[in-house]
């Protein structure tokens, strides 16, 4: 029993530790970003304090990141995409699961072959085609997002629906009910365990993302968190006090959102890799 | 259920079709492409057969290198992220208390996009380094990523850092669903813990080993956003990987068809490597 109690007592001693490795990156960051040029200059590890303390490199990284704008970009975008994502992909997993025809087949096998597809292998192409139609910007970016989504996205919810019994769906054609309404009213909210996978695994994809949108994006004013930290980051290399500070801007959205919904994120992330 | 043909395409019509133009268009005329001399600059594209290709394969010296950084790169973190990942999902699943807290802090950097942590590790290797082997007197911690040795340590060390949380959650499911009642069995059949381990935990983890292996596997391949934020490729080309040389062919020099090329052997390359990979961890699952 003594043997087992000091076992223990040994993890959690080495998992503390780790923890603390893990932590550590973010507790450096945070602590210089309060720290002047200077106090950056003669002092990494130290805490923030006395005259070398200030609060203004997030005053100015905040303004120089145009942070509202580009929150409310990313924001919308991620939102917007994510939405389009469940709702056209649910849709279609269940008319594929539910059609036994060979074109139904070969339509899943292709979404499911896509996987293996890198996006750096179909971007020169996408960006020129995209281009010539004018659908760039926003709009277009959240129409990728719809398309490079869907592959996952619909592997997922097909796995799922072919659990669901058909029988339930039966008895409301009986009822003179229509495809649409069958979908809406009776399988899309069994869905909704795996639509919070879905959701989740898109939005933090999305939300990340910066290469298509640094090909797709070309005003200013539309730029998402990531694409602006590049370019102010670029602007600002030698100038840590003012990068670190804007660093923690750009990092707070989603750590918010990961303490306030991790149960659901870890749990997500578990169901859209087992597949 | 006359219309059911119609059903079907007003169902899996409007996700198909941004499926199609945003990947399988671009794939099939990305093919074309790579036989041409496309430039970017108006839309004539010449054919030129097998130039492009042929001069990737004698005169690029770049895309050779970022090729062999790339794979280095990929064997290597493959091994940290999955080992890291494993240990960290053998201690969280030992029943302690606040597990689920630990959990959430090992997984919490995959929240946070590629570009951002590599601008929060350059700092941490060029200055906090720095400033810490000045401390010490250790001269190794001093001039981080400005060669290639610690360019690609630091990569390795970044992505290390960031992905063996989420291979962690992968492996704590898998280890979760282990019925307790072999384990206990093999405990009173006088096992010990490394018997336990490597006979029933192992490859009763299999398949979730298959699932981190291509993870990592393809991601490594596929890497641009922490490789542009942590080194963007320097010292001279030496960190670029192929993502990057990739974007580079096309943007910095608009040789779009050479790009295109490269991307074509890319897609070949990260498709070989990934279903080889599924094909014997599948075959290694059953033996073991």
């Amino acid at each position: 029993m003594e043997g087992k109690k000091k076992s223990k007592r040994g993890t959690l001693i080495l998992t503390i530790f780790l923890a603390i490795i893990f932590l550590l990156p973010f507790y450096i960051v945070l602590t210089n970003s309060f720290k002047t040029q200077k106090g950056i200059f003669l002092n990494v590890t130290g805490l923030p304090f006395g005259k070398f303390f200030t609060l203004e490199n997030y005053v100015n990284a905040f303004k120089e990141l145009d942070f509202v704008h580009s929150f409310f970009n990313s924001l919308l975008i991620t939102i917007v995409s994510t939405v389009l994502i469940v709702i056209f992909s649910s849709m279609a997993a269940w008319m594929l699961v539910r059609t036994k025809s060979k074109l139904s087949s070969f339509l899943y096998f292709l979404f499911a072959a896509a996987m293996l597809i890198p996006f750096q292998s179909v971007m020169l192409p996408l960006i020129n085609l995209m281009g010539r139609i004018g659908f760039l910007n926003r709009g277009g970016l959240i129409f990728m997002y719809v398309g490079f989504g869907a592959s996952l996205s619909i592997m997922l919810y097909h796995g799922f629906i072919k659990s669901i019994p058909v029988e339930l769906e039966e008895a409301a054609t009986i009822d003179g009910c229509n495809k649409f309404q069958i979908f809406w009213y009776i399988i899309f909210p069994m869905l909704k365990p795996i639509t919070v996978t879905v959701s989740i695994l898109n939005a933090m994809w999305i939300w990340n993302d910066f290469l298509l949108p640094q090909l797709v994006i070309n005003r200013p004013e539309s730029h998402t968190i990531p694409l602006k930290m590049f370019y102010f980051f670029g602007q600002h290399s030698k100038q840590w006090h003012l990068a670190l500070a804007g660093l923690v801007i750009g990092m707070i959205p989603i750590i918010i959102f990961y303490i306030l919904a991790q149960k659901h994120i870890i749990k997500g992330v578990t169901k859209g890799s087992i597949k | 259920m006359k219309n059911s043909k119609g059903w079907f395409w007003i169902f899996v019509g409007p996700v198909l079709l941004a499926f199609v133009i945003v990947v399988i268009v671009p794939m099939i005329t990305g093919i074309y492409y790579s036989f041409t001399d496309w430039n970017g600059i108006g839309n004539d594209a010449n054919w030129v057969g097998l130039k492009n290709y042929t001069k990737i394969f004698t005169e690029d010296k770049d895309f050779l290198n970022a090729f062999l950084f790339t794979a280095k790169f990929a064997l290597v973190s493959l091994i940290t992220i999955n080992v890291i990942g494993f240990g960290l999902a053998l201690l969280m699943t030992k029943d302690f208390k606040l597990t689920n807290f630990f959990r959430s802090i090992f997984f919490m950097p995959n929240m946070i996009g590629g570009l951002i942590l590599g601008f929060v590790w350059q700092f941490i290797f060029t200055k906090g380094f720095d400033s810490l082997g000045k401390l010490l007197n250790w001269s190794f911690l001093r001039g981080w990523l400005a060669d290639p040795t610690t360019g690609f340590w630091g990569l390795v060390i970044l992505m290390s850092w960031q992905m063996s949380g989420y291979m962690m959650v992968i492996y704590i499911a898998a280890i979760e669903n282990i019925p307790e009642s072999s384990l206990e069995a093999a405990k009173i059949d006088g096992a010990n813990a490394w018997q336990r381990l490597r006979y029933i935990i192992m490859p009763l983890v299999a398949p979730a080993f298959t699932v981190g292996l291509f993870l990592t596997l393809s991601n490594s391949f596929k890497l641009y956003d922490q490789n542009l934020s942590l080194t963007a490729g320097g010292p001279h080309n030496s960190t670029q990987m192929l993502a990057m040389n990739i974007y580079n062919t096309a943007f910095k020099f608009n040789k779009l068809g050479l790009a295109q090329a490269k991307a074509v052997i890319f897609l070949i390359t990260v498709a070989v490597i990934t279903l080889t990979q599924i094909y014997y961890s599948k075959r290694r699952e059953v033996e073991m």
